[in-house]
């Protein structure tokens, strides 16, 4: 027999790891022992069939999960997003048409969508001209001449409803590292806005300023500044109270930093070039519709790898809250949309709110927003909590991410890296659930934003993912 | 050693007076070990206003148990067992909320109170060993159906594993020691509840000084008691391996842990004498253990619990009780050089008074003295045990002398006791056994449940002695001996009042370096009127003694 191992544990100092009762951690420590305490839950919550798939897998998986996540996470981490332009939609978003709209989270049709999303759905149509009034848009949406699918199907990511129709201008980011693309819509600003369900003439009338006027602005003054580097960009924001989902102040000076000297230069007159920086800088979350598309190309370059057990996608419609993993291109995994848990604007409450809603925790999953809360001490008050909360939401993340990113990192963690690569195991076996930082729209449609906070995602579409997983690959 | 306290389906109930409401508090997402729960129960019980409490995780059995209370079914729907529920019987809605809180509160405090320094904490068996990359040792103590899992995680890490949670299948148990044996690593468990590595007592053990025997035991009180005599002969410990008790028992094992802990022992220069103690091995199992102790070169002491000790070979002896397996270790341990010579120096008055042992004659005298107060209607010996290898160790002695005693531990089929709560004739007790210890913790950290037998076993008229144990050490109750002063005296006293006497033989398996310090338990007890011995086999022999005299009507 073996016994070199025993011998040298015989001639060491303890150094134990103990799982289980505290008690045992303690009378060692007393004796000068190092250890480390785990504060041990049962596995996948007790839920005896993901354990089971978590046993399978590590017991007999027909393929190197680790050397597929390993890959997985090298191109998550070697993504260079960079923004190239913006084209209309129907131009531009592949499979994009006239008859289609596209919405945020994993599929679902009219009959089942949240208030909100309905409502960006009528204002969509009207601001197509598909429809005159919101009687028409419901008729037209409920009938067979209007097609929905998610903007994800679509190499596509929206905030909250997520809606984009042909004609709206789109963000078109490239990952130069795969070559991939990813699209978003312009960020329309705050209040009553068309991604939050508002379809009232004051919200079209906004969008068609977007497209004939802001889109062509910003589209020329790219032109002359040339690809923007979002990497590098997003690396800085993390430096400056952003976490690029629910506080992005740092990316949207950036943006207007960057593009403010090539925007002057242009043949307009400069009423409607102060417009224009006027208005990206009354709004703070203009930067999450390049930070979101940024992400979606990111870990889109992971999609696709047999026995990865990487989650490269996470989305909600506010009814179901999807994932979707890089070992099992093409399915979704769903549960219920959770409520927000976060503060409210005054004179709404919980009781106003609509369900987890949209494309943005794209952000999570590629390794930022929740997950680099640590980042943005400014907006824990969203969340009732301190500094020292927010740090614990980032070091919590690492005990479900095999990655750190080399680019993304946090100054009050030493410049750790943000954790990156969810992997869906660790996910299932700790029962830690990304953390989710995400705005609260107004149940109905129409209304707008009501709070932001941080939101739960609902731990069945995890483990129904490994299950399924498993059935592939053992 | 049986853990109950694990248990994931842990209730505890009290019944108390009639209450007018029950309440429930909810708190899902919220896992925590049983013995949290079982204080905050504890806690609540003793509130004002409160008949019921029930804190525990909501598993299957425990909704139904909360719905058969009388608890609404409809607020426990959907609950699983990570969820926490916090049930009151109580006068009114105000004590119901006080109760509620104070079970929270106790819980936080539970949670946090391990954040000591010289002990980070993480969130996963995966972050700790990334926290602590030089980690060599993982002690595992969750709930059975998740040990296995762990324990092989802890093994891929290449770590050295102790398992100290039971309920694990005997398929895990092999393939985790085939697993473990492959990378050379121990794999101390399933269901091992001490051992003592490097100095450093785990989970169940004392505070022994270091020396130069090596010992390998399939048992956890019988492990203890060798080291704190081995102790208290002056000698100390270079390591103590535990197994789990099915290591050698069952031929499938085949004593994979044992035979590499015997083989690491036989290199280790530290180690000089190698000791074994387990039930009987299978019987190739057993051949294998003697031959690995012969190649060792070292000088060994086997004691096979329960069997007729084998023929001594040179250096190799076989014991007949766990006194006599640490008094030749250390015999051994000071130079003697062959079984023969030790087995002489250990039948020695010079050698008795050395180590403090008990001399037959005394041991004759005191049976006597006690059997004479004895009343005419009292015959039986009762025995209840907090440890398990110490109960098998009086039941077997006292079976053979007194012609039969009914313990839950026989393994005479005849002889196992009918009803566990009811002791009749002769009858040693387990109490660390799953039917004692279902729902309830294991008395070495509760003693309060051996403390009411104890007075049962007062009220019976027919009970002639009482023995009983006192482990101390590492994970045992901060005052096991305490815990019985007040129902011994008790007990005595209405013996007494009947016109008889109640004789109580007790030992302490413990050191004065322990926390609980071994003098002061015996101080304790010896003031409550029992009479302590150095050991517990000579506590048996005692106590055996005394009834053995009082079937034969004493001395009267």
């Amino acid at each position: 027999m073996n016994t070199k191992e025993v011998l040298s544990l015989f001639q060491s100092d303890i150094v134990a790891i103990n799982l289980g009762l505290p008690g045992f951690a303690e009378n060692l420590v007393g004796f000068g022992a190092d250890v480390v305490n785990v504060d041990w839950q049962p596995p996948a919550g007790g839920n005896l069939a993901a354990l089971k798939a978590l046993e399978r897998l590590e017991k007999s998986a027909r393929v190197d999960i680790e050397a597929a996540n390993a890959e997985a996470v090298r191109r998550i981490l070697a993504a260079e997003p960079m923004v190239i332009g913006i084209g209309k939609a129907l131009d531009t978003v592949p499979g994009m048409a006239k008859d289609l709209v596209l919405h945020s989270g994993p599929p679902i049709s009219w009959d089942k969508m949240c208030g909100p999303m309905k409502g960006a759905v009528i204002g969509g149509l009207i601001y197509e001209g598909l429809a005159a009034n919101a009687k028409e848009a419901e008729e037209l949406a409920a009938s067979e001449k209007i097609r929905f699918d998610p903007c994800h199907h679509h190499n596509a990511v929206g905030p909250m409803a997520g809606v984009m129709t042909a004609s709206m201008p789109v963000w078109i980011v490239e990952n130069k590292a795969f070559g991939n693309m990813a699209y978003c819509t312009l960020n329309e600003g705050l209040g009553k806005v068309l991604r939050y369900g508002a379809y009232s003439d004051e919200v079209i009338e906004r969008l068609k300023w977007i497209e004939k006027e802001l889109a062509p602005i910003l589209s020329k003054a790219l032109e002359l500044h040339g690809p923007m580097d979002m990497k590098s960009i997003i690396a800085q924001i993390l430096q400056m109270g952003d976490e690029g989902h629910n506080r992005n102040r740092a990316g949207t000076s950036i943006i207007i930093r960057e593009l403010a000297p090539h925007l002057v230069m242009l043949d307009y007159p400069k009423e409607k070039l102060s417009r224009a920086l006027a208005f990206l800088n009354a709004n703070d979350h203009f930067f999450l519709n390049l930070s979101m598309p940024s992400a979606k190309c990111s870990v889109d370059a992971a999609a696709g790898i047999e026995g990865s057990t990487i989650i490269t996608t996470m989305a909600r419609n506010g009814v179901e809250f999807g994932i979707k993993l890089s070992g099992l291109s093409g399915q979704w995994f769903t549960g219920p949309s959770g409520v927000v848990d976060g503060l409210y604007l005054p004179g709404f409450g919980p009781k106003d709110a609509a369900r987890d809603i949209g494309d943005s925790v794209i952000t999570e999953t590629a390794g930022f927003g929740g997950f680099a809360m640590a980042a943005a001490p400014a907006i824990v008050k969203f969340v009732g909590g301190s500094p020292e909360d927010a740090i614990a939401v980032t070091e919590n993340m690492y005990a479900i991410t095999n990655a750190e990113s080399e680019a993304y990192r946090i100054p009050v963690l030493d410049f750790r890296g943000t954790p990156s690569g969810i992997d869906v195991r660790k996910v299932v076996e700790t029962g830690i659930l990304p953390a989710i930082n995400t705005g609260i729209a107004h149940k109905e449609p129409g209304i707008g934003m009501v709070g932001a906070g941080l939101v739960k995602p609902p731990e069945n579409a995890f483990r129904d993912a490994l299950i399924a997983f498993a059935e592939k690959y053992v | 050693m049986t853990k109950k306290p694990l248990s994931l389906s842990f209730i505890e109930l009290s019944k108390g007076h009639y209450a007018e409401m029950k309440k429930m508090s909810i708190k899902r997402g919220s896992y925590y070990d049983s013995v949290f729960l079982m204080l905050a129960s504890r806690e609540l019980k003793g509130l004002d206003g409160i008949a019921d409490a029930i804190v525990a995780m909501a598993t299957p059995m425990n909704v139904e148990l909360l719905a058969g209370l009388g608890y609404s079914a409809g607020e426990l729907e959907g609950l699983g067992s990570n969820d926490l529920v916090v049930a009151v019987d109580a006068s009114n809605e105000e004590k119901a909320d006080a109760a509620i809180n104070a079970a929270y509160s106790a819980l936080a405090e539970k949670k946090t109170s391990s954040s000591k320094s010289g002990q980070a904490k993480a969130p996963s068996l995966a972050a700790a060993i990334k926290l602590e990359p030089d980690a060599n040792l993982a002690i595992v103590s969750v709930p059975g159906i998740y040990a296995a899992r762990e324990a092989r995680k802890a093994l891929d890490a290449g770590l050295h594993t102790m398992v100290f949670s039971d309920n694990v299948s005997i398929e895990d148990e092999i393939e985790l020691k085939r697993y473990a044996l492959s990378k050379g690593l121990l794999l101390m468990g399933p269901d091992c509840g001490t051992a003592f590595i490097n100095g450093k007592p785990l989970c169940f053990a004392n505070d022994v000084r270091r020396g130069p025997i090596g010992i390998v035991a399939a048992s956890g009180t019988g492990l203890q008691e060798i080291c704190c005599l081995a102790d208290r002969y002056g000698q100390g410990i270079s390591q103590a391996i535990g197994t789990g008790g099915r290591d050698l028992k069952n031929p499938a094992i085949g004593g994979m842990t044992s035979l590499l802990a015997l083989e690491a022992l036989a290199k280790d220069p530290e180690t000089k004498v190698i000791v074994v103690i387990a039930k009987p091995p299978a019987e190739e199992t057993a051949a294998k253990v003697v031959a690995a102790l012969r190649a060792s070169g070292k000088p060994g002491v086997v004691h096979f619990l329960g069997a007729k000790a084998g023929q001594d070979e040179k250096r190799l002896a076989f014991a007949a009780n766990l006194e006599e397996t640490a008094l030749l270790a250390v015999l051994f341990a000071s130079g003697s050089p062959d079984s023969a010579a030790a087995r002489k120096l250990a039948g020695s008055a010079d050698t008795n008074s050395r180590y403090g042992r008990t001399e037959k004659s005394d041991l004759a005298r005191l049976a006597a003295m006690e059997a004479a107060k004895l009343g005419e209607e009292q015959h039986w010996l009762r025995g209840l045990f907090t440890g398990g290898t110490l109960a098998d160790e009086a039941l077997f002695l006292a079976h053979e002398v007194l012609g039969g005693v009914s313990s839950n531990n026989q393994t005479d089929p005849a002889w196992i006791v009918k009803d566990p709560l009811k002791s009749e004739g002769h009858c040693i007790l387990d109490l660390g056994d799953d039917f004692f210890t279902s729902g309830k913790p294991h008395p070495m950290i509760d003693p309060a449940a051996r403390a009411e037998r104890i007075e049962a076993e007062g009220d019976d008229p027919e009970c002639a002695v009482l023995l009983i144990d006192c482990v101390i050490g590492y994970g045992s109750h901060d005052d096991p001996a305490g815990a019985c002063v007040p129902v011994i005296r008790r007990a005595k006293a209405k013996a007494a009042k009947r016109g008889g006497s109640l004789p109580v033989i007790a030992s302490v398996t413990g050191t004065d370096s322990d926390p609980q310090k071994r003098s002061a338990q015996i101080d304790a007890l010896e003031g409550a009127g029992a009479i302590v011995m150095p050991s517990n086999y000579h506590a048996a022999l005692l106590a055996i003694e005394i009834a053995r005299l009082a079937r034969q009507g004493g001395n009267r």
